[in-house]
């Protein structure tokens, strides 16, 4: 059993090493705080049963009891244990990002591929869209698609990954662009290799050190758009523990109960902090690759 | 002959963006699956044909391609349809009352992300490499992840609750009259000379300001020190070193280069100002079109979502606009 635990351990590291590694002091201490913090962050998630100490949807207590050793962040306006509401509200954000940016990877970066790759009217006219969406206030549009889908985690997912779809779209066909000029693709053209395996064999692997970048950084952003659709009432129904929503609940009791505030306020950045410092760290070891 | 050919064309260049966010506006508002009358109504429980008249009144039967011309046409006029919840109300009216509340709002947040955003960049790059550079570089990026709602929430905490310097939310006392002539509050205070109105509206927009501010000054700092590292370690600075040039002034033409990427980037910046306007002023109770979104989503009057859409698509359009007809007038190599 202890073997079994120092070599997934040594695995992890190993694979964490070779993602970081050779990075420069500063970055790899960022990315290694990053995964640190968005790590804890997980881990609360998925062993929120263990953690929390009461059902975050039932009243436990009196409303609005200040911190104790008994309510470590107090009960909120409906008597419910706080604590346990943070520690279960990362699952909704964590499960809507992840599906947000998966989903916006999925569709931004075959498109991007395919319009760079092939060019022509296709490629200007969407890239014409893509241009329109991206220059769009990117919440107000988030906003707009939730509402019509109506509040639930998945349409949420759905609206934040609109939003990001451009950002992967144009960051692919960019690199594309690039590297379509190189000899080495041509002379694979030339071999008459066919374009579907240029692009999935030849092209894309040069671009996921870029796409982790992005990946990264658009979760990191994705986090604090589904804090304000949550915050909004567009991501969740009461009394689903979410920290956006709760926030927004707190927010009436500014005067009387202001550490209700706290958890969910410092969980949403923490998080969106985490994954930008990835982002940064990976960026960094990019630039001095390519760079 | 060169500048004006060249607004006329980036001019005309607004038009597909905007038609293209209209068409997804209504894409997304129209055809997808929902009556919008009764999502207002928030029943079936409604006789059919009290329904089929209230759908023809508001021009809903009509086919789709006719809906999207119809409102095109009239939004084109400056008639963005009537609220569906408060039938018989223009929601242009209603946009016009609530736009001076945002542009204004805006505004005084990308000062305040100029000022902290340029003078924490400066200082980074004149001390680069030191601690106070790391510091500065922290603050750019810790800024950033900041959630607005939260941040603001904790200015009122600290500055309205605790120590009841400024008020917690709202535009302006309701006790203060102000004879409104713009509709920005603080201008309209000076031009009618009324100071009480100007204390109590520049008291209410400070938290809000310093909340959007802060969070969007981040990119400013990181963008000004980059520039300042690469314009310091270019030769015309070596030369005015080498000639003697006073410190002070090499600082001063060192900041003017690399300040030019920096205009830019604000005008790129202006969309993420607004989508943070809406989560400040509904942190804040600001009366501006973010609430006013707010408040017909919880209604699903689509009519004014969509034309809210319409409107931050015009304003980001237009800004852009601005943006590239003050970087061609800087340099005349930019031409079509």
């Amino acid at each position: 059993m202890v073997e079994v635990v120092t070599v997934v351990a040594r695995k992890l590291r190993l694979g964490l090493g070779s993602l970081l590694g050779d990075l420069p002091g500063a970055a790899r201490k960022l990315a290694i705080a990053g995964t640190v913090i968005v790590g804890v962050i997980i881990a609360m998630a998925v062993f929120a049963p263990l953690i929390a100490p009461y059902d975050p949807t039932k009243m436990v207590d009196s409303p609005l009891l200040p911190p104790s050793a008994k309510h470590l962040l107090g009960t909120d306006m409906l008597g419910r244990d706080m604590f346990s509401r943070i520690v279960y509200g990362g699952r909704i954000v964590l499960w809507v990002v992840a599906l947000a940016t998966a989903l916006s990877a999925a569709i931004g970066i075959p498109l991007g591929l395919l319009s760079g790759y092939h060019g022509g009217k296709t490629d200007r006219a969407l890239s014409m869209v893509m241009d329109a969406i991206y220059a769009f206030p990117s919440l107000i549009l988030a906003i707009a698609l939730a509402a019509v889908l109506g509040p639930s985690p998945v349409n949420a997912a759905i609206a934040i990954s609109v939003v990001y779809i451009p950002t992967y779209f144009r960051m692919v066909r960019g690199q594309v662009l690039q590297i379509k000029a190189t000899p080495f693709i041509e002379s694979a053209r030339a071999l008459g290799i066919p374009a579907s395996r240029i692009m999935t064999r030849h092209i894309l692997p040069h671009l996921l050190p870029t796409i982790m970048v992005v990946f990264s950084l658009s979760a990191a952003d994705a986090v604090l758009t589904e804090a304000a659709l949550s915050f909004l009432g567009l991501a969740v129904r009461p009394p689903t523990p979410d920290w956006g929503f709760d926030l927004y609940a707190a927010k009436g009791f500014i005067q009387s109960a202001p550490w209700l505030i706290m958890g969910p306020g410092v969980m949403i950045t923490l998080l969106a902090l985490g994954l930008a410092l990835i982002g940064e760290g990976l960026g960094e070891k990019v630039r001095r690759t390519i760079g | 002959m060169g500048l004006a050919r060249y607004v006329a064309v980036r001019g005309a260049l607004i038009i597909p963006s905007v038609l293209i966010l209209y068409t997804i506006a209504f894409i997304i508002l129209r055809i997808l699956p929902g009556n919008p009358i009764l999502a207002v109504l928030g029943t079936k429980n409604i006789p059919p044909e009290q329904l089929r008249a209230l759908e023809h009144q508001l021009g809903l039967d009509k086919p789709l391609y006719v809906q999207y011309f119809d409102y095109l046409w009239r939004a084109l006029h400056g008639d963005f349809g009537q609220s569906l919840v408060i039938r018989g109300r223009p929601i242009a009216a209603d946009l016009a009352s609530r736009l001076p509340a945002t542009i204004e709002l805006a505004v005084a947040g990308l000062f305040v992300s100029l000022v902290l955003g340029l003078g924490t960049g400066l200082v980074a790059g004149l001390r680069r490499d030191t601690k106070i550079d790391t510091a500065m570089r922290i603050y750019g990026a810790l800024t950033y992840t900041l959630f607005i709602p939260w941040l603001g929430l904790m200015f009122q905490l600290v500055f309205s609750v605790w120590l009841h310097w400024l008020p917690v939310s709202g535009r302006i006392d309701p006790r203060v009259h102000l004879r409104t002539i713009t509709g920005l509050y603080l201008l309209d205070s000076l031009l009618t000379g009324n100071w009480a109105a100007f204390k109590s509206a520049l008291a209410h927009i400070v938290l809000p300001a310093l909340t959007l501010g802060i969070v969007l000054s981040g990119p400013y700092t990181r963008l000004l020190r980059n520039n300042l590292a690469v314009v310091l370690d270019s030769n015309f600075i070596l030369a005015y070193r080498a000639h003697g040039v006073r410190e002070k002034r090499i600082t001063w033409h060192a900041f003017r280069n690399a300040i030019i990427p920096v205009v830019t980037y604000a005008g790129l910046q202006f969309a993420l100002l607004l989508g943070g306007a809406v989560l400040t002023e509904t942190t804040f109770d600001w009366p501006g079109v973010g609430t006013y979104l707010v408040e017909k989503i919880q209604y699903r009057d689509y009519p004014a979502i969509q034309a809210v859409i319409l409107v931050f698509a015009l304003i980001v359009g237009l800004i852009s606009l601005i943006v590239d007809i003050i970087y061609a007038y800087l340099d005349p190599r930019i031409r079509y």
